[in-house]
């Protein structure tokens, strides 16, 4: 795995789809030595349980944004 | 009133009684409660109060009319002095004034709804300036973080927006900039709420909604401070206002018109469902090319075996040939198990991934060897006798030195 890569865990949904594609087209691109390629099949496999845990655990955030331009958490409504 | 037919002296009532009886003999006077009168508009006038006065006159007659503030607000701008339209209301009377009049709470021109007109005035106003033009529309995003919503906390309409994001795609995060969607402050409090959401949160997309109901009902979204707002907002904008036949200005003006609430938060996220999809492929485009970078792997070191045969004797290439067969069959062998096993196990989506993990081929007992500067020794020709190396198992490695090599 590259060093310079935060790792996949706190990556957003977006950031690591975005990195997926690029990785993609990556490994399809220049041949790699084994350890490369192999390298980049452990990093797209985190980002894909990365992207998947967070599809799983998806929960809809409701906030509500005041008068005052401040964000708070949605007050209860009836 | 007293109609007793045994008194001698007839009463006399105040002119206020007498004004009140007339009121009540008018009002309760069905046919006079709920009344279509048609004539041409004059002496109109608009004091600040808001309420708007004028006479109803045609060639033989005239009623004076009353519009009161509330029902004023949708229709003054459209209103003219010799305007022809039909008024409805109810007749009663104006006891200081010792008239009566009717008390208008529909207004139409002769044909044709004086709303609408305004609405057509606006529109064509409007799009003459450019605001609804194709080229000003922006696509939306793909994939939004933050949905921003304009519409009433306690509406159906937010609840429906809310059930359709939680069910498509409950990864984005929902700042609601709660307003009245109807009523005198509406056009104000939407449009500072648009600017809020531009300013202060940054919003990936905006939806403004509100259900279904009357023109007037729907009037806040033709407010030209509203439809200007939209059409200046830096953030994408979706209208879901009313039902699918009703037509806003603000629908113009947004970069996508959805014809409900419910609608809009459709066209505003992706289906989870999709993604999902999208995850799968994108992990059978990763094992399809890590098996081709395998392959191609394979393929250089068949190639150096063609070129050792040039070189050595016979049997040893053969030999050589032999072992990168060996090692190169074993290696492919060990990753198609897992493409295969792993194929399967994508069709049901969800389970976990570790089983993937190429290491497996150290569990079942295989090694990877490696010289001192960290390179795979996939041959015995490239290792030496008494040179040290690092053997790799699943579970960790150890350094050795070779005694022996064996061909």
């Amino acid at each position: 795995m590259a060093e310079t890569s935060a790792s996949a865990q706190d990556l957003s949904y977006e950031q690591a789809l975005g990195e997926l594609e690029t990785l993609l087209s990556s490994l399809e691109g220049e041949s790699k030595d084994l350890e490369g390629t192999m390298a980049m099949f452990e990093r797209g496999k985190a980002l894909i349980a990365r992207c998947q845990e967070l599809l799983e655990k998806a929960d809809l955030k409701v906030k509500q944004l005041t008068a005052d331009g401040e964000v708070i958490e949605l007050e209860e409504q009836d | 009133m007293d109609n007793d037919p045994a008194a001698l002296v007839p009463q006399v009532y105040s002119v206020a009684d007498l004004t009140a009886y007339i009121r009540a003999v008018l009002e309760s006077n069905e046919n006079l409660a709920n009344v279509w009168v048609s004539g041409e508009i004059s002496n109109l006038s608009r004091p600040s109060s808001g309420h708007i006065y004028f006479t109803l006159k045609d060639a033989s007659a005239s009623l004076r009319c009353v519009i009161w503030r509330e029902q004023a607000r949708y229709l003054s701008a459209a209103l003219r002095d010799g305007m022809a339209v039909e008024a409805h209301g109810a007749v009663s009377v104006y006891e200081q004034g010792g008239q009566y009049q009717l008390y208008v709470d529909g207004l139409r021109a002769a044909g044709e709804g004086l709303l609408y007109q305004e609405f057509l005035r606006l529109k064509a106003k409007l799009e003459a300036e450019g605001l609804f033009d194709e080229e000003r529309k922006r696509p939306l995003p793909r994939l939004p973080k933050t949905i921003g919503v304009v519409t009433s906390a306690t509406g159906a309409a937010f609840q429906d927006i809310l059930n359709t994001l939680r069910a498509r795609c409950p990864l984005v995060e929902v700042v609601l900039a709660p307003v009245p969607v109807q009523g005198e402050s509406a056009p104000t409090l939407i449009t500072a709420a648009i600017e809020a959401l531009n300013y202060s949160v940054k919003p990936d997309v905006i939806i403004i909604g509100r259900g279904g109901g009357s023109l007037e009902d729907l009037w806040a979204f033709n407010d030209e401070r509203v439809v200007r707002a939209v059409a200046a907002s830096r953030v994408p904008v979706i209208s879901g206002v009313g039902h699918e036949t009703d037509f806003t200005l603000t629908d113009f003006a947004a970069d996508v018109r959805a014809p409900t609430p419910t609608g809009a938060a459709v066209l505003a996220v992706p289906d989870i469902a999709d993604l999902r999809t999208e995850l799968r492929s994108i992990m059978v485009q990763l094992l399809q090319l890590t098996q081709a970078g395998i392959d191609e792997r394979r393929y250089e070191l068949s190639e150096e075996a063609h070129r050792l045969e040039s070189h050595s004797p016979r049997w040893q290439v053969r030999q050589g040939m032999q072992r990168l067969d060996d090692l190169s069959l074993r290696l492919t062998s060990a990753i198609k198990t897992h493409l295969r096993t792993e194929t399967a196990r994508l069709a049901s989506f969800g389970a976990s991934l570790k089983a993937l993990d190429p290491h497996n081929v150290l569990r079942r007992g295989y090694a990877l060897v490696r010289d001192e500067s960290g390179a795979v020794a996939a041959s015995i020709l490239q290792v030496k006798l008494g040179q040290n190396v690092n053997i790799l198992l699943h579970d960790g490695a150890f350094d050795a030195s070779v005694k022996e090599i064996k061909k």
